[in-house]
């Protein structure tokens, strides 16, 4: 028993079983891969749906940043159960009052459509190959075709209608898979850190400029090691987004500690001692000022001075690597910082992080990375950025 | 009272007459795939959780922090022998002079489990022995048993329920293990149990009041700081005492609604 146990010291008063941390990092890593796979399908819909042209080098590209992530949502959610092997009572017996559960029809029926959406859009690429390849790689293909090899003029007319639809049922589902996460613990009434209805909003747009944000760093990171010139334009557009959601995000939770702040209820002395003490790094350096208004500065002023080549995409890049750090430490002070306040209101506690151990510090930091790795294994087989090559 | 423990005694003959019949509904139980909150009744066949409403009163002015109440309920409920998962617990509120704030512990304080010298036994260790005290009382905290349960509510698949008797149960064979229930409830009355991958809580001792028993920790309590009974029947020891006292409850602005009625409270008890 001991050894399952890594109860967190804490100060002042608060609830005996509360020294147990319930919810541990993988809790963190959740929303954090949730909200990649909504802010990258944002970019994906933005040219799929809203025909931002700018951003066609990277659509693709975020469709399967989409799908890769996505393949990974439930992992730390299986990884945090007891008993995971009853998972499917989500699905099984729904008790619909839990904002958790929609969850398992909300993730199948997004994964599905996913899948379905990326089959269109790189079918043209699948009959190819089918047709083309040798050996192994002709079977694969072969039996990705699904028995369809019509790539006629009038057929790819019937996959943009079925892709432009799919994208467009796809924000509503990746939008609200998200929004929902924020609801998970934005409903609860039991800690006044978490009971806002803004928290829903929140997570939402940091889900959007976190997905941006990681498409920046992928589509540079990817033309360095293929080795081709960078499309500035698309450069360009991806940080005109970022930054106009950066500020949609950044105002909204700076209203949400306002709120907390200003309404002054019970506990309010414990929550302001806690956000200029222990989380006065986490919170106010790094989530704001490293993360966000650093970045919402810098990108500023690159677009203000019409900054272009190297130095626009250095400044890009670096400013979306810290929005990606931004959104993570939001995720953090949400899940972990919640429960380091105690709900007595009179007592805080210090999480423990195990670094072994399912719940560890290594299975987040590799829960991140799996979903890069299936992602660099996705693109050899199909290959996002065939169609610009093609052109 | 007496009514009470009359009842129990035909309750308990009656179980054991249908010890057998009881047994195969729990051999039936273990196979069972609906969770428990679907079937009718729970845990004896012949149990009717339609007849009772329990409630719980307690009297914090006649607690003495003695924490039997504590001990009882691990050792009647198999509660992890830590410092970290209690069904029930005792919280102390020491006042002393020149301070208006009160200092506030509990029995699972690593000072007090140093004074015991072990996480199965409790006590509250005399740390203020030697300070001029203003005020002191101790309050014990358990499951509230809601109306409006918080943990119900988040539960993702129905594995915690509402008793048609007003206790909040959980299915130990159904629960997932995710935790949402435990950061719902503001009274930290729910903890997970590693062993088991499931959450617990008090039941206020379903196994013993459904045989007309009463909880172990009020059996226990030699003062009659905790109450028990059924607000169905106008003469039971909790209906007296929600009649005779100005009772309050823990954290009523969350719309909860708690089932535990509290005599002797202060402000700062939350």
């Amino acid at each position: 028993m001991a050894s399952v146990i890594h109860y967190a010291p804490y100060t002042g008063w608060v609830y005996p079983n509360e020294t147990v941390i319930e919810w541990s990092v993988a809790i963190v890593v959740y929303p954090y891969i949730t909200g990649l796979v909504a802010g990258a399908f944002t970019v994906s819909s933005l040219y799929q749906v809203f025909g931002f042209e700018r951003l066609k080098p990277v659509a693709h590209l975020a469709l399967l940043t989409s799908l890769c992530f996505m393949f990974f949502v439930p992992l730390p959610l299986l990884l945090h159960l007891g008993h995971p092997e009853r998972a499917f009572n989500n699905l099984l017996t729904p008790h619909w009052t839990s904002a958790m559960a929609a969850f398992g029809y909300f993730a199948t029926f997004y994964i599905v459509l996913l899948l379905v959406e990326t089959w269109f859009a790189f079918r043209p690429y699948i009959v190819a190959q089918a047709q083309k390849a040798n050996g192994l790689g002709r079977r694969f293909y072969r039996m990705l075709t699904l028995g369809s090899y019509d790539v006629s003029e009038e057929a790819l007319r019937v996959d943009r209608k079925w892709i432009f639809w799919l994208a467009i049922a796809g924000i509503p589902g990746a939008h609200g898979l998200h929004g929902y996460v924020g609801f998970v613990f934005g409903s609860l009434k039991s800690r006044e850190w978490w009971s806002s209805d803004l928290m829903p909003l929140v997570f939402l747009f940091s889900a959007i400029i976190s997905g941006v944000a990681l498409l920046i760093v992928l589509y540079v990171l990817s033309c360095k090691l293929r080795r081709t010139p960078i499309d500035l334009a698309c450069v360009k557009g991806l940080a005109y987004t970022v930054w106009a959601f950066i500020i949609v995000a950044f105002v909204l939770e700076g209203l949400e500690f306002a709120n907390i702040v200003y309404k002054g209820r019970e506990g309010i002395g414990m929550i302001m001692a806690y956000v200029t003490g222990p989380l006065l790094i986490p919170y106010f350096v790094l989530q704001f000022g490293v993360g966000a208004i650093l970045p919402l500065l810098w990108l500023s002023y690159l677009i203000w001075r019409g900054t272009t080549g190297r130095a626009l995409i250095a400044g890009v890049t670096l400013s979306a690597c810290l929005v990606l750090l931004s959104v993570f430490m939001m995720r953090w002070n949400v899940v972990i910082g919640g429960q380091e306040i105690s709900k007595t209101g009179k007592g805080l506690l210090e999480y423990p992080m195990q670094i072994l151990g399912k719940e560890g510090l290594i299975s987040a930091l590799a829960l991140v990375a799996a979903p890069l790795l299936v992602l660099l294994g996705i693109t050899r087989l199909l290959p996002p950025w065939e169609h610009k090559t093609a052109q | 009272m007496k009514r009470e423990a009359i009842g129990g005694l035909l309750a308990r003959r009656r179980f054991l007459r249908k010890l057998g019949v009881a047994g195969a509904a729990l051999a039936v139980g273990a196979t069972k795939k609906e969770p428990a909150a679907a079937r009718q009744s729970f845990p004896t066949a012949d149990y009717d959780w339609t007849k009772h409403r329990w409630a719980f009163g307690v009297d914090a002015t006649k607690c003495i922090g003695c924490l039997r109440c504590v001990e009882g309920c691990k050792a009647e409920n198999d509660v992890p022998l830590t410092a970290h998962h209690f069904r029930t617990w005792v919280e102390r509120y020491v006042y002393l002079e020149g301070e208006n704030r009160p200092r506030i512990d509990s029995h699972a304080d690593p000072v007090n489990i140093a004074a015991s010298g072990s996480q199965r036994e409790y006590r509250f260790a005399n740390r203020y022995k030697d300070a001029k005290i203003e005020k002191a009382f101790f309050v014990p905290k358990l499951c509230n048993q809601c109306e409006h349960p918080p943990c119900v509510q988040v539960c993702p698949v129905g594995a915690t329920y509402k008793a048609k008797d007003g206790v909040v149960l959980i299915d130990h064979d159904y629960c997932i293990g995710c935790r949402y229930c435990v950061q719902a409830c503001p009274y930290g009355a729910r903890f997970f149990n590693e062993e088991k991958g499931v959450t617990e809580k008090c039941t206020w001792c379903y196994q013993r009041i459904t045989r007309g028993l009463q909880p172990a920790c009020v059996e226990v309590c030699p003062v009659g700081a905790r109450v028990f009974g059924d607000l169905n029947d106008k003469q039971s020891p909790i209906s007296l005492f929600i009649r005779n006292n100005r009772v309050h409850v823990l954290k009523p602005e969350t719309g909860n609604a708690p089932n535990v009625f509290y005599v002797g409270l202060d402000k700062e008890v939350s």
